[in-house]
């Protein structure tokens, strides 16, 4: 149980910075995750939390203690690996006590321990066996239960779930959520698949090359992206964004169509950003977008469409209802709704906020 | 596992051909002929031999000079085996911890291994000879009376010293590759876990260095039973007296110099079976106990 404290945090390796000031004030019991394309150094800030990577500046504090000089055992924190990280010459029991042990908690108390975590994760039927005759989930699993035991301030866990097939991931992702609930440990949560991050989280650190490029809950993350590779980023399919020049309280698209809309800046270029699902249907009515279908994706529930506004090369995703009859080559007519547009900076990339009213 | 399948049955024995040659001539048959010598005697010209069943057999084991050079073989051969091992594996752990110059550092580490094991008995020889030796003088100012030439303890720690120096490289080599083996994520969870640097080294890496320690330990042994026969030559000649004399070397001594070849075949048939049950046994209740990740 503990509050954790970035401060400014920085890392630079070979005097290349890779983390550029992190600052972020994750509540006990909350449920962060760090989410990010590859290589923006999601994993670098979690093990900077784990003390298995220096700080290079600023300050990062774990239960009301600047944990900055402290080794990782003494941060009291726990880690799940991506690769797992079992120690493969002891049984799964021996994983999950081997903390408990050196902690030299007594005997009785490390049984009671091992066996709570061991029903929860159901993994009592291969507590004497040794990793190598585990599947992967059930690892995936261990791995818990190995960090679970220690009831540690704060856990750590980075990309747990990548090595799993769909279906596990799923199950896997709810046994996560659950758990959560049921120990309301503190938990920063590595990953770069959006679904977890969305269902996962209480908050977001949405990391673009080493700058948090927006904290918050998902629900405010998904409908005010504070940047366009915020907004390109999360959702799925992506953002459709264009860049539109603005002028006389009208937007002019690619392929000259003038889109009317209220809340606009006086004048210049803009990247505009139209979720695929904030599109209606709009068929020629005046001031639609004209987009011509080059392809169909059918989900069930819903299909996508895939095309360019017509005329130009610009893409434009649209989603349509399940059951929609449009097929390849169709042109269709979409509207925005109006107050779920976002509007994004050229130069910063940062989302420009319509004056209230205006 | 691949399992590549040859058209007919031909092609795999003429591919397997050269090496079965080479076996065949250069182990199988003197093998046999050692077999063959040991039931054997020649008479004192050398001219004839006649059957004598196991008589060398017999001979060979109720000879002091033999069972002396068994229990010298039996001290010398643990040291060997063992020590390199020891002094390997912390140099490969301080290796990895070095951050600048690591690749310098294992290269001069595996030097000595090229250097022809005579040589390096010389090299050993000079620096510990008792008059002008360059370390047997600092040995000397601390009061030690140095002199492996008559005191049979420091000959065998000279022999030892030496035979172990040029094995460490082999030893560091396997125990870097080892190490290099073990994922970092292991150490970084027992680290979270709270374990120090040493518990996760007795914990964790030496379990997970079994594979290689036991192929070390076999091949120190064989190292130690044949291949420090130079060493041994170079040093000390098995002597003094017959301090330092090790079963190979007294196979070479009664064969080569006293040309008594009966006596000789039948200690290395003796000895051939010893290093054969010894392998088996290493195979059989070690290899057992060891991890293979
Ligand atoms: N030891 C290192 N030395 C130099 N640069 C490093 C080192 N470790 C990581 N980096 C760099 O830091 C950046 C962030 O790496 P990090 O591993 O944190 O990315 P990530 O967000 O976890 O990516 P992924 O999703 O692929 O795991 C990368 O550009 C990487 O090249
Ligand atoms: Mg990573």
């Amino acid at each position: 149980m503990a509050r954790i404290l970035l401060n400014d945090v920085r890392k630079t390796y070979d005097r290349q910075e890779v983390i550029h000031g992190i600052t972020m004030d994750i509540a006990d019991g909350e449920f962060v995750v760090i989410v990010g394309p590859s290589g923006c150094g999601k994993s670098t800030l979690l093990r900077m939390v784990a003390g298995l990577e220096g700080i290079s500046s600023g300050t990062i504090e774990i239960g009301g203690k600047v944990v900055n000089a402290l080794e990782p055992r003494d941060r009291n924190i726990a880690m799940v690996f991506q690769n797992y990280a079992l120690y493969p010459h002891m049984t799964v029991r021996e994983n999950m006590v081997y903390g408990l042990k050196i902690a030299k908690l007594p005997r009785a108390e490390i049984d009671q321990r091992l066996a709570r975590a061991a029903k929860m994760l159901e993994l009592e039927p291969y507590l004497d066996r040794k990793p190598r005759a585990l599947s992967g989930g059930q690892r995936q699993r261990v791995a818990m239960g190995r960090a679970l035991v220690r009831e540690p301030a704060a856990f750590l866990l980075d990309e747990p779930l990548s090595n799993l097939d769909a279906k596990l991931r799923l199950q896997m992702r709810l046994q996560i959520k659950d758990m959560h609930l049921r120990t309301g440990q503190t938990t920063l949560y590595v990953t770069h698949d959006q679904v977890e991050a969305m269902t996962l989280a209480d908050r977001l650190i949405v990391m673009n090359s080493g700058i948090a490029d927006q904290i918050g809950t998902p629900l405010e993350v998904y409908e005010r992206p504070a940047s366009e590779f915020v907004a390109g980023f999360i959702g799925s399919p992506a953002m459709n964004i264009l860049t539109v020049s603005v002028g006389d309280g009208a937007a002019i698209l690619p392929g000259g169509r003038r889109l009317s809309l209220p809340g606009l800046p006086a004048g210049g270029q803009f990247r505009l950003g139209l979720r695929p699902e904030d599109l209606r249907l709009a068929g020629a009515t005046e001031g639609a977008i004209p987009v011509e279908l080059r392809s169909l994706e059918r989900l069930g529930a819903d299909a996508f469409g895939y095309g360019v506004i017509e005329g130009t090369d610009v893409p434009m995703t649209v989603r349509l209802p399940g059951n929609s009859a449009a097929k390849r080559g169709d042109r269709l007519g979409v509207l925005p709704h109006e107050s779920r547009l976002h509007l994004f900076s050229v130069e910063t990339g940062r989302r420009f906020e319509p004056a209230r009213g205006a | 596992m691949q399992r590549t399948v040859f058209p007919h049955k031909v092609l795999p024995w003429l591919l397997l051909a050269p090496q079965l040659a080479v076996t065949l001539i250069f182990f199988y048959w003197p093998a046999g002929q050692a077999f063959r010598q040991s039931t054997l005697r020649e008479d004192p010209f050398g001219l004839s031999s006649t059957f004598v069943g196991l008589a060398n057999f017999r001979r060979v084991l109720s000879d002091p000079s033999y069972l002396n050079a068994l229990q010298v073989t039996v001290v010398f051969s643990l040291f060997v085996a063992f020590l390199p091992m020891v002094i390997a594996l912390f140099l490969a752990v301080q290796a990895e911890k070095i951050v600048r110059g690591r690749g310098v550092y294992r290269t001069l580490m595996i030097w000595p291994y090229a250097v022809a094991t005579a040589i390096a008995g010389m090299l050993w020889l000079f620096m510990f000879n008792p008059s002008f030796g360059t370390l047997a003088w600092p040995l000397r100012q601390m009061g030690i009376n140095w002199n492996p030439l008559l005191n049979s303890s420091h000959a065998m720690i000279l022999v030892v010293a030496a035979a172990t120096w040029k094995q460490i490289s082999y030893n560091f080599l396997f125990f870097v590759a080892g190490l290099q083996a073990i994922p970092r994520s292991l150490l970084e969870a027992a680290a979270i876990d709270g374990a120090s640097r040493r518990h996760a080294f007795w914990t964790i890496v030496f379990p997970l260095l079994a594979p290689t320690t036991f192929f070390l330990l076999v091949v120190n042994t064989v190292y130690a039973l044949f291949d420090t026969f130079g060493i041994i030559h170079a040093v000390t000649g098995g002597g003094p007296g017959k301090a330092t004399e090790t079963l190979v070397y007294k196979v070479y001594n009664d064969g080569f110099v006293n040309l008594n070849m009966g006596d000789s075949a039948a200690q290395s048939v003796i000895l051939m079976v010893i290093v054969i049950a010894l392998t088996a046994f290493q195979f059989r209740y070690i290899e057992r106990r060891v991890h293979y990740g």
